[in-house]
């Protein structure tokens, strides 16, 4: 059992959960992830590191309510304890001086890319940092998020705040070199971010978040195929080339489930199954 | 004086053990076999011989002593007999299920060459399930030895290992990166062939005898091998099983609807997607499902999918029916289930909807040319015979490689050209005080035999820690 030592709401629907896991939290790496499970009934849920502190003994993660489990994850408090918690998996984010870093951060993703923001700042990089989100009222870790980044934008869908939409990148590459950018966000904006950087030459890594069972490599549900090849969300990744992803498969196989996704969704904002198991 | 002995009765035929019905067991995910009662039992015990030189015992993997075992449960001593087969095995009720005895213990067996062998499977299975219904009782335990042994893996090596060195003393931590122990006797073989609750009874015996569990730690990602070694572990033993799911690399493994026989299994078993959605993890079965392989994790996945509502399930494989390596009693339930085989045919490529999901699946025809390393004959494609098959679910059940963790993080582990641990016939790797045993260092193969390794580390490992000061 993992008891919940802290809880924050960073946005509508989007939560951060601090929990106890000392083990986890001195092997923990920026772009690493866990798998955890509510109760014994609970999928298998993944989700990207959003912080670790080793004297606390504890780590982070954020996550969006989108359907049944997350949203029953979201009614826990501080004190409630989660069944099984599996990590740090996944290979961690390679963290060194590449120079000039632009660093896109969106969605509820934007909580792991502020540890990877910070981390790339530490490691002695000029950091640019560009967070979106579909409306102004999503977006969170701003002010966090500018006070370690050497320059700082903000990107709506809707213009409700910031630049609409990331077609100013494409300026922002034009005006000066960047030696490598980092995407952690939905996979529309991780595929339109390598788009944009390709022409430029810009070294792009994504952090893709497919579908996981096990997520330590034995069901194989979260394969992407990257420059032409089978990979391993999991066990390969998280993190891939931007530019050789195949996004469009990645789309289709996140939606694989959406029919049983919003079905037990419904059932459990009906007030839950009812039948208790029988 | 002479004894006016009569000579005694051969049986030539075994008592049938009691099954569910065709009919019925293709729609539920109860256990198929139902076991012998009292009276079944001690009639098919009756048939042994009781060689003086037994052949049985060499076919057994981890040695149970059959002929003593037997004779015990004659006497109705059940109690002594069930000690007597944990004294070799820690597992009984699981081995007396899934062991391929027809190919071990039964194959030896002096009945088998004139009628039918002792259905050794079927009595370890009753006396296990005797046992367990009584409770199980532990053993005084052994004087604690003060060594601290790290197994990686709770599947059947693993347990196997844990059961024997707690028993010898030793403190045993059993790391285990699921949320429940048992490796592939969870996620991967079905309900109906082993129910999960006697996996926990039989899990529930090891750590009765003293073994921590500890559920959810990767090792490798969590703590490494190195480190075990470095904050107190004497000895570590790796028992990771089979690994990643193999994929066939044709066209369209990557539309919807097709799923690796592990995810599959994982799903319907480790994650009990048939009960979705009170379970939260659902599965999706289509109409047609097609299952791609031959061995017993393809017949388990095409008989979870009859289970689950398929209309019609096929399994189609390169070879022919003789090169199958499945259980024979395996393939012969899932044919009387409803299964249809299709043989000598190889999918080329995956068509699919707009949506992204699978609708057709276009094989070739396959013939046997001459044998190839495997001892069987290769199947080389038919020029020309290609055809298209309608389909909605496939499952690809085509083998599995090891997983590549614990070989990445371990500084000077030797492992082999697959990818698996390299390790002696004593488990030893090659790292002082590392063993391995199971899948992991054969490849995929049986419960039974990743006993027998990890009995086998065992012995060696408890010689290590002996003579380490």
């Amino acid at each position: 059992m993992y008891k919940i030592v802290s809880k924050k709401e960073l946005a509508p629907k989007i939560k951060l959960f601090e929990m106890d896991a000392p083990e986890m939290a001195a092997k923990a790496k920026p772009g690493q992830f866990l798998v955890l499970i509510i109760d014994e009934k609970g999928e298998r849920i993944p989700l990207t590191l959003a912080g670790h502190d080793v004297k606390k003994g504890t780590v982070a993660f954020a996550f969006n309510e989108v359907g049944k489990s997350t949203k029953q994850l979201g009614l826990l408090e501080v004190g409630d304890s989660i069944w099984n918690v599996t990590g740090p998996l996944g290979v961690p984010s390679e963290i060194k001086k590449f120079g000039r870093v632009l660093c896109v951060g969106g969605g509820v993703m934007i909580a792991p890319m502020f540890l990877q923001i910070k981390a790339l700042k530490e490691a002695g990089n000029s950091v640019v940092t560009v967070l979106g989100a579909r409306i102004k009222d999503l977006l969170f870790c701003e002010d966090e998020s500018k006070a370690v980044s050497d320059e700082f934008h903000v990107a709506t869908d809707d213009g409700s705040k910031g630049y609409t939409g990331l077609d100013f990148l494409k300026e922002l590459l034009g005006k000066q070199k960047f030696d490598r950018c980092v995407c952690m966000g939905p996979v529309a904006m991780m595929q339109k971010v390598s788009e944009i950087t390709k022409p430029f030459g810009v070294p792009t890594v994504v952090c893709l978040t497919p579908i996981m069972i096990d997520g330590m490599g034995m069901c194989g549900v979260c394969r992407v195929t990257v420059g032409g090849k089978m990979k391993f969300g999991c066990v390969d990744g998280p993190e891939f080339d931007g530019h050789l992803v195949d996004f469009d498969e990645l789309v289709k196989r996140q939606r694989m489930f959406l029919p049983e996704e919003r079905l037990s969704s419904l059932l459990w904002e009906m007030g839950g199954c009812k039948c208790g198991g029988k | 004086m002479a004894e006016n002995k009569p000579k005694p009765k051969v049986k030539k035929e075994a008592v049938q053990m009691p099954k569910q019905p065709p009919e019925a067991r293709r729609k539920n995910f109860d256990e198929v076999a139902l076991g012998y009662n009292e009276t079944q039992a001690l009639e098919e015990a009756s048939r042994c011989l009781q060689c003086p030189k037994p052949q049985c015992v060499g076919g057994c993997p981890v040695g149970v002593l059959i002929p003593e075992f037997i004779k015990l449960m004659r006497e109705g001593k059940y109690e002594e007999a069930a000690l007597k087969i944990k004294e070799k095995n820690a597992l009984p009720a699981i081995c007396g299920r899934v062991c391929p005895q027809e190919e071990q213990c039964q194959k030896s067996c002096i009945l088998g060459k004139i009628g039918e062998p002792v259905s050794v499977g079927r009595l370890e299975r009753w006396l296990a399930d005797w046992e367990r219904s009584k409770g199980v009782k532990i053993g005084a335990k052994a004087t604690r030895t003060g060594k601290r042994v790290a197994v990686i893996g709770a599947g059947p090596a693993g347990l196997t290992v844990a059961a024997e060195l707690t028993k010898l003393g030793h403190g045993v931590t059993l790391y285990e990166a699921l949320h429940l122990p048992g490796g592939v006797l969870v996620y991967g073989i079905p309900e109906f062939r082993l129910p999960k609750s006697i996996v926990r009874a039989e899990v529930d015996y090891v750590e009765k005898l003293g073994a921590d569990l500890k559920l959810g730690y990767l090792i490798g990602r969590i703590h490494t091998i190195p480190e075990l070694l470095k904050t107190g572990f004497d000895t570590v033993f790796v028992g990771t099983g089979a690994g990643l799911p193999s994929f066939m690399n044709v066209p369209g493994e990557g539309l919807g609807g097709i799923y690796s026989s592990n995810e599959f299994l994982i799903r319907v078993n480790l994650m009990k997607a048939y009960a979705f959605p009170v379970y939260d993890t659902p599965i999706r079965i289509g109409r047609h499902v097609v299952v791609i392989g031959g061995g017993n994790v393809a017949m388990d996945s095409a008989r979870s999918a009859l289970r689950l509502g398929a209309e019609e399930v096929c399994i189609v494989y390169r070879r022919s029916r003789e090169e199958m390596p499945a259980r024979q009693e395996e393939i012969e339930n899932a044919e009387e289930e409803g299964i249809i085989c299709k043989f000598l045919a190889n999918p080329i490529r995956f068509i699919g909807d707009e949506k992204g999901w699978v609708k057709q699946m276009e094989c070739v025809c396959m013939e046997l040319g001459p044998p190839d390393e495997s001892g069987r004959r290769r199947p080389v494609p038919v020029k020309g015979s290609e055809f298209v098959m309608d389909t909605d679910t496939v499952v690809v059940a085509v083998g599995r490689t090891p997983n590549p963790i614990i070989q990445s993080t371990t500084e000077g582990l030797a492992v082999s050209k697959w990818g698996t641990i390299v390790a002696d016939e004593n488990g030893k790797t090659s790292i002082e005080g590392v063993f391995a045993g199971g899948d992991i260092v054969t490849g995929e193969a049986t419960v039974i035999s990743a006993m027998g390794a990890g009995k086998k580390a065992a012995k060696a490992m408890h010689e290590y820690l002996m003579s380490k000061k």
